[in-house]
Protein backbone atom coordinates (compact mmCIF):
# COMPACT_ATOMS: atom_id res chain seq x y z
CA UNK A 1 0.00 0.00 0.00
CA UNK A 2 1.36 3.43 -0.93
CA UNK A 3 1.43 6.31 1.57
CA UNK A 4 -1.21 8.09 -0.52
CA UNK A 5 -3.64 5.20 -0.04
CA UNK A 6 -3.07 5.29 3.70
CA UNK A 7 -3.82 8.99 3.92
CA UNK A 8 -7.05 9.72 5.74
CA UNK A 9 -9.74 11.48 3.69
CA UNK A 10 -10.08 15.19 4.51
CA UNK A 11 -12.45 16.08 7.30
CA UNK A 12 -15.68 17.19 5.60
CA UNK A 13 -17.69 18.54 8.52
CA UNK A 14 -17.06 20.80 11.48
CA UNK A 15 -18.74 21.26 14.87
CA UNK A 16 -22.23 22.76 14.56
CA UNK A 17 -22.74 21.56 10.99
CA UNK A 18 -25.94 19.73 10.12
CA UNK A 19 -25.45 16.23 8.68
CA UNK A 20 -27.65 13.35 7.61
CA UNK A 21 -26.87 9.67 8.17
CA UNK A 22 -27.00 7.70 4.93
CA UNK A 23 -30.02 5.43 4.69
CA UNK A 24 -28.05 2.38 3.59
CA UNK A 25 -28.25 -1.25 4.61
CA UNK A 26 -25.06 -2.97 3.44
CA UNK A 27 -24.14 -6.41 4.78
CA UNK A 28 -21.21 -6.97 7.14
CA UNK A 29 -19.96 -5.59 10.44
CA UNK A 30 -21.31 -2.05 10.84
CA UNK A 31 -20.96 0.49 13.62
CA UNK A 32 -23.84 2.68 12.45
CA UNK A 33 -26.92 1.76 14.47
CA UNK A 34 -29.95 0.88 12.34
CA UNK A 35 -32.18 3.27 14.30
CA UNK A 36 -30.22 6.37 13.31
CA UNK A 37 -29.95 5.79 9.55
CA UNK A 38 -31.75 8.46 7.54
CA UNK A 39 -31.88 10.91 10.48
CA UNK A 40 -30.20 14.28 10.63
CA UNK A 41 -28.36 15.91 13.50
CA UNK A 42 -25.60 18.36 14.31
CA UNK A 43 -21.88 17.61 14.65
CA UNK A 44 -21.10 17.88 18.38
CA UNK A 45 -17.35 17.35 17.95
CA UNK A 46 -14.76 15.85 15.65
CA UNK A 47 -13.10 12.86 17.35
CA UNK A 48 -10.13 12.30 15.04
CA UNK A 49 -9.53 9.63 12.38
CA UNK A 50 -9.81 5.91 13.14
CA UNK A 51 -9.33 2.74 11.08
CA UNK A 52 -12.61 1.72 9.49
CA UNK A 53 -14.16 -1.03 11.67
CA UNK A 54 -16.06 -2.39 8.65
CA UNK A 55 -12.64 -3.40 7.25
CA UNK A 56 -10.97 -4.28 10.56
CA UNK A 57 -13.71 -6.85 11.17
CA UNK A 58 -12.40 -8.84 8.22
CA UNK A 59 -8.74 -8.65 9.30
CA UNK A 60 -7.93 -5.90 6.80
CA UNK A 61 -5.99 -2.76 7.73
CA UNK A 62 -8.97 -0.41 7.97
CA UNK A 63 -6.86 2.22 6.21
CA UNK A 64 -7.27 4.91 5.19
CA UNK A 65 -8.57 5.94 8.60
CA UNK A 66 -12.00 7.55 8.55
CA UNK A 67 -12.76 10.83 10.32
CA UNK A 68 -15.10 10.08 13.23
CA UNK A 69 -17.73 12.48 14.55
CA UNK A 70 -20.06 12.68 17.52
CA UNK A 71 -23.40 13.74 16.08
CA UNK A 72 -26.20 15.05 18.30
CA UNK A 73 -29.80 14.17 17.38
CA UNK A 74 -32.96 15.43 19.02
CA UNK A 75 -34.86 12.55 20.60
CA UNK A 76 -38.27 13.75 19.43
CA UNK A 77 -36.98 13.86 15.83
CA UNK A 78 -35.67 10.29 16.03
CA UNK A 79 -38.50 8.54 17.89
CA UNK A 80 -42.13 9.27 16.98
CA UNK A 81 -44.13 9.84 20.17
CA UNK A 82 -41.01 10.47 22.32
CA UNK A 83 -42.05 11.48 25.82
CA UNK A 84 -39.67 13.95 27.42
CA UNK A 85 -38.09 17.37 27.14
CA UNK A 86 -37.98 18.81 23.59
CA UNK A 87 -34.22 19.33 24.03
CA UNK A 88 -33.50 15.72 25.10
CA UNK A 89 -30.77 14.43 22.82
CA UNK A 90 -28.98 11.35 21.64
CA UNK A 91 -25.29 11.50 20.67
CA UNK A 92 -23.94 8.83 18.33
CA UNK A 93 -20.39 8.26 17.04
CA UNK A 94 -20.44 8.07 13.25
CA UNK A 95 -17.71 7.67 10.64
CA UNK A 96 -17.53 10.18 7.83
CA UNK A 97 -18.45 7.75 5.05
CA UNK A 98 -21.89 7.40 6.68
CA UNK A 99 -22.59 11.14 6.66
CA UNK A 100 -23.75 13.60 4.04
CA UNK A 101 -24.54 17.32 4.27
CA UNK A 102 -28.13 18.00 5.36
CA UNK B 1 -27.22 -21.97 66.15
CA UNK B 2 -24.04 -23.70 65.21
CA UNK B 3 -22.28 -23.93 61.92
CA UNK B 4 -22.47 -27.68 61.41
CA UNK B 5 -25.47 -29.46 62.68
CA UNK B 6 -25.24 -33.16 63.40
CA UNK B 7 -28.32 -35.10 62.72
CA UNK B 8 -29.42 -38.31 61.11
CA UNK B 9 -31.42 -37.21 58.10
CA UNK B 10 -29.92 -36.40 54.71
CA UNK B 11 -30.51 -33.07 52.97
CA UNK B 12 -30.94 -32.92 49.21
CA UNK B 13 -27.66 -31.78 47.74
CA UNK B 14 -27.39 -28.73 45.51
CA UNK B 15 -25.91 -30.05 42.25
CA UNK B 16 -22.76 -28.42 40.98
CA UNK B 17 -23.26 -26.46 37.76
CA UNK B 18 -23.97 -29.00 35.10
CA UNK B 19 -24.96 -26.62 32.31
CA UNK B 20 -23.44 -27.62 29.01
CA UNK B 21 -21.05 -25.05 27.52
CA UNK B 22 -22.54 -22.78 24.88
CA UNK B 23 -21.12 -22.70 21.36
CA UNK B 24 -19.08 -19.55 22.07
CA UNK B 25 -17.78 -20.90 25.38
CA UNK B 26 -16.54 -24.01 23.57
CA UNK B 27 -14.91 -21.82 20.92
CA UNK B 28 -13.19 -19.72 23.61
CA UNK B 29 -11.80 -22.81 25.36
CA UNK B 30 -10.65 -24.31 22.06
CA UNK B 31 -8.92 -21.10 20.95
CA UNK B 32 -7.25 -20.58 24.33
CA UNK B 33 -5.99 -24.16 24.43
CA UNK B 34 -4.63 -23.91 20.89
CA UNK B 35 -2.80 -20.64 21.64
CA UNK B 36 -1.24 -22.22 24.72
CA UNK B 37 -0.35 -25.46 22.90
CA UNK B 38 1.35 -23.53 20.12
CA UNK B 39 3.30 -21.47 22.62
CA UNK B 40 1.77 -18.14 21.57
CA UNK B 41 0.40 -17.48 25.06
CA UNK B 42 1.04 -19.19 28.36
CA UNK B 43 -1.68 -20.22 30.81
CA UNK B 44 -0.04 -17.91 33.33
CA UNK B 45 -0.30 -14.95 30.94
CA UNK B 46 -4.01 -15.60 30.47
CA UNK B 47 -4.48 -15.87 34.23
CA UNK B 48 -2.53 -12.66 34.83
CA UNK B 49 -4.65 -10.80 32.29
CA UNK B 50 -7.83 -11.96 34.03
CA UNK B 51 -6.36 -10.98 37.39
CA UNK B 52 -5.39 -7.56 36.04
CA UNK B 53 -8.88 -7.01 34.63
CA UNK B 54 -10.53 -8.02 37.89
CA UNK B 55 -8.32 -5.64 39.87
CA UNK B 56 -9.82 -2.64 38.09
CA UNK B 57 -12.74 -1.18 39.98
CA UNK B 58 -14.97 1.90 39.89
CA UNK B 59 -12.77 3.30 42.70
CA UNK B 60 -10.43 4.63 39.99
CA UNK B 61 -13.27 6.54 38.34
CA UNK B 62 -14.44 7.83 41.75
CA UNK B 63 -10.94 9.21 42.36
CA UNK B 64 -11.16 11.14 39.07
CA UNK B 65 -14.59 12.57 39.93
CA UNK B 66 -13.53 13.56 43.45
CA UNK B 67 -10.50 15.39 42.07
CA UNK B 68 -12.66 17.19 39.48
CA UNK B 69 -15.06 18.28 42.22
CA UNK B 70 -12.18 19.61 44.34
CA UNK B 71 -10.11 21.31 41.65
CA UNK B 72 -11.90 23.39 38.96
CA UNK B 73 -8.74 23.64 36.83
CA UNK B 74 -8.41 19.83 36.82
CA UNK B 75 -12.08 19.55 35.88
CA UNK B 76 -11.52 21.82 32.89
CA UNK B 77 -8.56 19.70 31.76
CA UNK B 78 -10.56 16.50 32.30
CA UNK B 79 -13.40 17.75 30.11
CA UNK B 80 -10.95 18.90 27.43
CA UNK B 81 -8.77 15.75 27.35
CA UNK B 82 -9.89 12.85 29.55
CA UNK B 83 -6.88 10.61 28.92
CA UNK B 84 -4.29 13.28 29.72
CA UNK B 85 -6.15 14.09 32.95
CA UNK B 86 -6.08 10.42 34.01
CA UNK B 87 -2.33 10.32 33.45
CA UNK B 88 -1.92 13.51 35.42
CA UNK B 89 -3.25 11.85 38.60
CA UNK B 90 -1.27 8.65 38.12
CA UNK B 91 -3.93 6.51 36.44
CA UNK B 92 -3.52 4.58 33.22
CA UNK B 93 -4.11 6.71 30.14
CA UNK B 94 -6.11 3.86 28.63
CA UNK B 95 -6.40 2.27 25.18
CA UNK B 96 -9.37 4.42 24.06
CA UNK B 97 -10.15 8.11 23.94
CA UNK B 98 -12.06 9.07 27.09
CA UNK B 99 -14.91 11.55 26.69
CA UNK B 100 -16.11 12.99 30.00
CA UNK B 101 -19.66 14.36 30.01
CA UNK B 102 -20.73 16.64 32.83
CA UNK B 103 -24.06 16.70 34.63
CA UNK B 104 -24.93 20.30 35.38
CA UNK B 105 -27.64 21.86 37.54
CA UNK B 106 -30.07 24.41 36.09
CA UNK B 107 -28.83 27.98 36.34
CA UNK B 108 -29.82 31.40 35.07
CA UNK B 109 -26.58 31.62 33.05
CA UNK B 110 -26.31 28.14 31.53
CA UNK B 111 -30.02 27.36 31.23
CA UNK B 112 -31.70 24.06 32.04
CA UNK B 113 -29.93 21.31 33.95
CA UNK B 114 -28.37 18.45 32.00
CA UNK B 115 -28.23 14.76 32.89
CA UNK B 116 -26.05 12.35 30.90
CA UNK B 117 -26.43 8.59 30.56
CA UNK B 118 -24.22 6.12 28.68
CA UNK B 119 -25.13 3.06 26.63
CA UNK B 120 -23.55 0.94 23.94
CA UNK B 121 -26.47 -0.21 21.81
CA UNK B 122 -24.24 -2.38 19.61
CA UNK B 123 -22.43 -4.40 22.29
CA UNK B 124 -20.96 -3.45 25.67
CA UNK B 125 -18.32 -0.73 25.09
CA UNK B 126 -17.33 0.62 28.50
CA UNK B 127 -14.20 2.31 29.97
CA UNK B 128 -13.01 -0.98 31.46
CA UNK B 129 -9.51 0.22 32.25
CA UNK B 130 -11.05 2.87 34.48
CA UNK B 131 -14.22 1.30 35.91
CA UNK B 132 -13.58 -2.45 35.63
CA UNK B 133 -16.02 -4.82 33.98
CA UNK B 134 -19.46 -3.45 33.07
CA UNK B 135 -22.44 -4.62 35.12
CA UNK B 136 -24.66 -7.30 33.61
CA UNK B 137 -27.56 -4.91 33.14
CA UNK B 138 -25.35 -2.64 30.98
CA UNK B 139 -24.87 -5.55 28.58
CA UNK B 140 -28.52 -6.66 28.65
CA UNK B 141 -30.58 -6.36 25.54
CA UNK B 142 -33.37 -4.55 27.34
CA UNK B 143 -31.15 -1.74 28.74
CA UNK B 144 -29.41 -1.29 25.37
CA UNK B 145 -32.64 -1.27 23.39
CA UNK B 146 -34.69 0.87 25.76
CA UNK B 147 -32.45 3.57 27.21
CA UNK B 148 -31.91 5.16 23.78
CA UNK B 149 -35.59 5.81 23.19
CA UNK B 150 -37.18 5.97 26.65
CA UNK B 151 -34.34 7.11 28.92
CA UNK B 152 -36.61 8.75 31.49
CA UNK B 153 -38.65 5.59 31.98
CA UNK B 154 -35.50 3.44 32.29
CA UNK B 155 -33.88 5.86 34.75
CA UNK B 156 -37.07 5.88 36.77
CA UNK B 157 -36.85 2.08 37.05
CA UNK B 158 -33.35 2.59 38.49
CA UNK B 159 -34.96 4.88 41.08
CA UNK B 160 -33.88 8.11 39.39
CA UNK B 161 -36.79 10.43 38.58
CA UNK B 162 -35.59 13.49 36.72
CA UNK B 163 -37.52 16.77 36.60
CA UNK B 164 -39.28 17.37 33.27
CA UNK B 165 -37.31 20.58 32.66
CA UNK B 166 -33.96 18.79 32.93
CA UNK B 167 -32.41 17.86 29.56
CA UNK B 168 -31.47 14.19 29.23
CA UNK B 169 -28.55 13.38 26.96
CA UNK B 170 -28.04 9.77 25.97
CA UNK B 171 -24.60 8.89 24.58
CA UNK B 172 -24.42 5.82 22.38
CA UNK B 173 -20.86 4.48 22.55
CA UNK B 174 -20.84 3.07 19.02
CA UNK B 175 -17.21 3.40 17.98
CA UNK B 176 -13.83 4.51 19.36
CA UNK B 177 -14.79 6.76 22.29
CA UNK B 178 -15.39 5.62 25.85
CA UNK B 179 -17.46 7.66 28.29
CA UNK B 180 -17.45 8.75 31.90
CA UNK B 181 -20.29 10.75 33.44
CA UNK B 182 -19.07 13.48 35.77
CA UNK B 183 -21.96 13.84 38.23
CA UNK B 184 -22.80 17.21 39.80
CA UNK B 185 -21.31 17.63 43.27
CA UNK B 186 -24.04 17.44 45.90
CA UNK B 187 -24.38 20.71 47.84
CA UNK B 188 -24.28 18.85 51.15
CA UNK B 189 -20.64 17.84 50.60
CA UNK B 190 -19.16 21.28 51.18
CA UNK B 191 -15.84 21.03 53.00
CA UNK B 192 -15.40 17.29 52.33
CA UNK B 193 -11.95 16.01 51.40
CA UNK B 194 -11.28 14.05 48.21
CA UNK B 195 -11.34 10.70 49.94
CA UNK B 196 -14.72 11.41 51.47
CA UNK B 197 -16.06 12.64 48.14
CA UNK B 198 -14.80 9.55 46.28
CA UNK B 199 -16.72 7.40 48.76
CA UNK B 200 -20.10 8.57 47.43
CA UNK B 201 -19.25 8.22 43.72
CA UNK B 202 -20.51 4.80 42.72
CA UNK B 203 -20.22 2.96 39.43
CA UNK B 204 -23.84 3.69 38.52
CA UNK B 205 -23.30 7.44 39.05
CA UNK B 206 -20.51 7.32 36.46
CA UNK B 207 -22.72 5.50 33.91
CA UNK B 208 -25.50 7.98 34.61
CA UNK B 209 -28.25 5.79 36.08
CA UNK B 210 -27.88 7.17 39.62
CA UNK B 211 -26.82 10.31 41.49
CA UNK B 212 -24.25 10.47 44.30
CA UNK B 213 -25.88 10.57 47.72
CA UNK B 214 -24.01 12.12 50.64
Amino acid sequence: MTPAQRESPAQQFGPGERVRVRRAYPPGHLRTPWYIRGHSGVVERVCGAYPNPEELAYARSGLPAQPLYRVRFLQHEVWPGYRGNAQDSLDVELYQHWLEPA
Amino acid sequence: MHAHHDHDHPHPTQPDTTDALSYYQVMEVALRELLIEKGILSADQVRRQVEDMDSRTPAHGAQVVARAWSDPAFKARLLADGNAALEEIGLERGPYKLVVVENTPASTETGPGVHNVIVCTLCSCYPRWLLGLPPDWYKSRSYRARVVHEPREVLSEFGLDLPADMVVRVHDSTADMRYLVLPARPAATQGWDEQGLAGIVTRDCMVGVALPKP
